[in-house]
């Protein structure tokens, strides 16, 4: 419908909206996150939630301690081999649509515990993630960006063709691999199905072959 | 009181004991005594029993591998050399076992010093080596044995429940040894550098990755 028109009708009191902007409206400002921190960085998504940043501005103030009732999934911490599984399982228990957000440089890659025997180097190895937030750890202010980026994303979709989200595709999953605890490491070690190797290999940088796969 | 004094108190309390400082070289000096790990129980129940010791916190357990090395020394052999008897150096090369250790930490807080650093080695680096534990002299170490026995893989016998606490329980290896081999995750990199660098040109070469 023509913007123009649409405003031009508000101005009469008139609120023109297709289905697709009203469902997109609903889901963007009710993300409610799931009730888990795993680090330290969990303690800014407390302060985040908290009455100086104040994410209820955003529709996001509502920790839900189930994972049946949550949207939103903000893995907040430093993820253990240990705890890899459990936090896929959570995943697995949201209902879609559902959305996760990679806060702070642990959950992206492991952080400072990169090469620890007990780190998982970034949950998106086993979760697709819609948002990352880098920092250690991010401020209040970046989580609130991120979520904001979220809501813009949401708003994006179109609800039918081919690029539709993907809990209106029939065939696209919704529950993903739960790691095993293997002998020497988590069994697999990642989900090809959510998870490449990036394109980007600064470890080969300086020689001939960086920037290649 | 000395480190000297405790030895020499301990070796007449504990009869059999066999004591031996170890000396540290660097400005704190913080020694320690090496105990022997047959009397270690009874050692620990003296240290913190005796009326004027009195070491009745215990602050921290940790563990120490010391992988076997290569030792060369020169000797001096007599040896045959052309018919005649000479006197020749030749370098002779032994290999230690190595060892695992396990270091103590006691305080005391009823007589307000500390502290002492008792030290226990295992006969050898093997898998499921046996220490006694000393969770029933003092409580707090109870965690952290398990701590030990998790990333060292160090049994200590009479532990109330010795379980691995950081790595799940069908985990077989023990990751703070020195000859612990991690599982070859290095495919991305963003900030390699030195061993990182390293592991991840490996992990390269062993994927048979352009
Ligand atoms: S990214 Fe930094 S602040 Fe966040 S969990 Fe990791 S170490 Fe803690």
């Amino acid at each position: 419908m023509d913007e123009h028109l649409k405003t031009e009708l508000r101005k009469q009191g008139i609120v023109a909206t297709t289905l697709q902007e009203l469902y997109n409206w609903g889901r963007k400002n009710s993300l409610w996150p799931l009730n888990f921190g795993l680090a330290c960085c969990a303690i800014e998504m407390i302060a985040a939630s908290m009455a100086r940043y104040d994410m209820a501005r955003f529709g996001a103030e509502v920790f839900r301690p189930s994972p049946r009732q949550a949207d939103l999934m903000i893995v907040a911490g430093t993820v253990t081999k240990k705890m890899a599984p459990q936090v896929v399982r959570l995943y697995n228990q949201m209902a879609e649509p559902k959305y996760v957000i990679s806060m702070g440089a642990c959950a992206i890659s492991g952080g400072p515990f990169k090469q620890g025997y007990n780190v998982l180097k970034g949950i998106d190895r086993y979760i697709p993630v819609d948002v990352y937030i880098p920092g250690c750890p991010p401020r209040p202010e970046a989580l609130i960006d991120a979520l904001m980026t979220l809501q813009k994303l949401i708003d994006k979709q179109s609800l039918t063709g081919a690029d539709r989200p993907r809990h209106l595709q029939a065939e696209a999953p919704s529950e993903f691999i739960v790691p095993r605890f293997g002998a020497h490491d988590l069994e697999p070690p990642q989900n090809p199905e959510v998870w490449d190797a990036p394109l980007v290999n600064i470890s080969l940088a300086g020689t001939d072959d960086a920037g290649k796969h | 009181m000395t480190l000297e004094n405790i030895k020499s108190e301990m070796e007449a309390n504990v009869p059999g004991c066999v004591l031996e400082i170890v000396g540290n070289p660097s400005p704190s000096g913080q020694h320690s005594l090496r105990i022997d790990p047959a009397h270690a129980v009874a050692i620990a129940t003296f240290l913190r029993d005796a009326e004027h010791l009195r070491f009745d916190y215990c602050s921290n357990v940790t563990g120490i591998d010391w992988p076997g090395k290569e030792i060369s020394e020169k000797v001096k052999a007599k040896k045959l050399v052309d018919g005649a008897e000479q006197e020749v150096e030749e370098i002779r090369k032994t290999q230690t076992i190595g060892h695992l250790e396990v270091v103590y930490h006691l305080y005391s807080m009823e007589k307000k010093h500390g502290p002492v650093i008792l030290r226990m080695r295992t006969e050898d680096r093997a898998e499921g080596v046996h220490l006694p534990s000393l969770t029933h002299v003092w409580r707090s170490a109870d965690f952290q044995e398990r701590e030990i026995f998790d990333l060292y893989g160090v049994i200590f016998d009479g532990h109330p429940d010795l379980r691995r606490i950081l790595m799940w329980d069908g985990f077989q290896d023990h990751p703070m040894r020195k000859d612990y081999v991690e599982p070859d995750d290095y495919e991305y990199e963003p900030t390699a550098h030195d061993q990182v660098l390293e592991r991840a040109r490996q992990h390269r070469t062993v994927m048979g990755a352009q």
